[in-house]
């Protein structure tokens, strides 16, 4: 059971200067070792004394890792470019504002200073049963507390929960998905790339991760292709407030229309299953039709097909469906 | 090492989890070190020549004797598969090769449930239960074969239809499978399947705990056995053994030389494989 302490237990602090130190580090420790990006995520951990590193490797003097740069027609994001940078940033503004968007309505503008793109992708989940030290699935245990017939549920999945019901809670995730990026991953088979959503996994796959990250592996950049520049974007976040909120669901869409029609269309929601989910039905459905309210209100439907709430999420169901409307249809 | 994992539950109390995977580790290496002390023995163990069999009785045997009905084989692989796939999904994920397994796990336990009641039926029924028995007599045999192994004493006489050793090792295979079957089963209850109704509260954590180490343990009791199970098959001197359980039949040769014709009689229907 988590025990605030507030304080944090000793560890090993590595502070590498360059990208080649901290894969050296990463492949020495490997699964002793945390990678420490903006902090966001980990010093709660560290704090509650649920997650006990030997080493951490701070990655905040790896300039190899920070900055977004434009090569030709596509864009690179280092993976510790921090949010605000993305929200912010001209390139990125431009051509993929369904991105900087997403980031910058993420928790607050001081949390967006600190907080990285890649921990805002690698981020465990926010379920308080695993969060507070429960022995859980995730957490190595064999039970999922959060889906008891009283348990609080309400910001849990309604898709693809096996044994775990956690969510994940990425704002820039579905946004990424949306425009089809590729994950830049380092380990100790070299590099890798892989697309946006093969990047994040359910607990069917391995019940203890949400994304392919293994111990010795680093997320190092985003690579945004050319292919969706300048399509129509769309991204909604609901929320219980305002500010400083994971999202109950969130929406990220790209959309190329010829006038009305939609030529081609990427649709993601998030915070509904333990991974960002790409609606191919729903884009299937839509190539070819006109954006019109019918035509939304039909994917809306399909969106929410095999929906499973849980004791008190239902109302996720008409969330989503409505946020996938307004996704179609372009309102904000 | 350790051999369960604990873990503290929300009231409070230390309960039990499962099994440590070191115990998985400890089914492969025991296995392992099985192998190469069998192999070690078998250098300087060499096995006496059988004692001829009368005359009389070597005359009336066919070339070609029935030792595995096709029922019987159909049973061997189609476990074999399930164990084998079962295995694969159970133990993979614990070496750190993550795929979406529970489903093909499940399933493959359905399988295996089939087999082993097909197997049930089709031994009570039609095989016998005799030739699987192991009463007194077989343990002394046993005791006296493992003392002939070891450098001391006569070898036991030949065996009937399956040695002593191998309805031994069924007998072991028969109870780690109803473990797992009968945990497996009650796991059921916690995953979605079209055959139970969800239900992850039907025990109480610790007990749950119990059912989790009990498959467990089943599990990686079956992990050593199969590793000497295959280790066996694939043995020049017994592979005689195993080719039988592909074409069903054993010749005469290996009939005369490995059983006691009075032990084993050789029926009509075994007489036409």
């Amino acid at each position: 059971m988590a025990v605030i302490h507030d304080t944090i237990e000793a560890f090993e602090l590595f502070q590498p200067a360059s990208l080649e130190d901290a894969l050296a580090l990463r492949r020495r420790y490997g699964k002793v070792s945390w990678a420490y990006a903006g902090g966001l995520d980990s010093l709660d951990w560290f704090k509650d004394r649920i997650k006990r590193p030997e080493v951490v490797i701070d990655l905040g003097g790896v300039a190899e890792l920070k900055g977004v740069r434009e090569s030709g027609d596509r864009i690179e994001i280092g993976a510790l470019t921090t949010l605000t940078e993305i929200a912010t940033s001209e390139a990125i503004r431009s051509k993929y504002s369904v991105l900087s968007e997403a980031a910058s309505q993420v928790a607050t503008p001081q949390i967006r200073n600190q907080s990285s793109l890649g921990g805002n992708l690698s981020q465990d989940t926010r379920c308080w049963y695993y969060r507070g030290g429960w022995p859980c699935y995730r957490a190595g245990g064999n039970i999922c507390y959060a889906d008891t017939p009283t348990s609080v549920n309400r910001e849990h999945a309604i898709f693809e929960a096996k044994r775990c019901v956690a969510v994940n809670p990425s704002d820039t995730a579905p946004a990424l998905i949306a425009l089809d990026a590729q994950f830049v991953i380092h380990g100790p088979g070299g590099e890798r790339v892989v697309d946006a959503e093969d990047y994040f996994i359910t607990p069917a796959t391995d019940i203890q991760r949400m994304t392919i990250l293994g111990p010795s592996d680093l997320l190092t950049a985003i690579r945004i292709p050319g292919t969706w520049a300048g399509a129509r974007f769309h991204f909604e976040k609901s929320r219980d407030r305002q500010a400083w909120d994971f999202a109950l669901v969130n929406v990220a869409s790209a959309m190329k229309l010829s006038g009305n029609t939609i030529d081609d269309v990427r649709i993601v929601v998030n915070a509904v299953g333990p991974r960002p989910m790409r609606l191919r039905d729903v884009e299937r459905q839509l190539k070819g039709q006109t954006a019109t309210a019918d035509v939304a209100e039909a994917a809306g439907e399909l969106a929410v097909l095999g929906a499973r709430p849980l004791q008190h999420n239902a109302y996720k169901i008409p969330l989503m469906r409505n946020l996938v409307r307004r996704a179609i249809r372009g309102e904000a | 090492m350790s051999f369960f994992q604990w873990a503290q539950n929300p009231w409070g109390q230390e309960i039990l989890v499962r099994i440590s995977w070191d115990l998985f580790w400890l089914a492969l290496i025991g296995g392992a070190l099985f192998v190469i002390g069998h192999l070690v023995w078998r250098t300087k163990h060499k096995e006496a020549a059988p004692a001829e069999a009368p005359p009389e009785k070597a005359a009336a045997i066919p070339e070609r004797i029935l030792r595995h009905s096709l029922g019987s084989r159909f049973f061997h692989w189609s476990m074999s598969i399930a164990v084998f796939v079962l295995l694969v999904t159970g133990f993979f994920p614990v070496v750190g090769i993550q795929f979406d397994w529970i489903t093909i796990h499940w399933i493959a336990g359905i399988a295996l449930i089939g087999t082993v009641v097909f197997h049930v039926f089709h031994a009570t029924f039609w095989l016998g239960l005799k030739n699987i028995w192991v009463g007194s007599a077989d343990w002394k045999e046993f005791r006296q074969g493992l003392a002939n192994a070891l450098g001391s004493g006569p070898a036991p006489p030949k065996p009937g239809k399956y040695p002593v050793e191998q309805r031994l090792f069924h007998h072991m295979v028969s109870l780690a499978s109803f473990g797992v079957i009968l945990t497996g089963l009650l796991m059921m209850v916690r995953v979605e399947n079209p055959i139970f109704t969800r239900n992850p509260y039907l025990l109480a954590d610790s007990t749950w705990g119990w059912v989790y180490v009990l498959h467990g343990l089943s599990a990686v009791g079956l992990v050593g056995m199969i590793i000497a199970h295959v280790y066996f098959a694939i043995l020049p001197e017994k592979r005689w053994m195993t080719m039988s359980m592909i074409a069903g039949w054993i010749t005469k040769k290996d009939y005369l030389a490995h059983h006691d014709p009075d032990r084993w009689v050789v029926t009509e229907e075994a007489k036409n494989p």
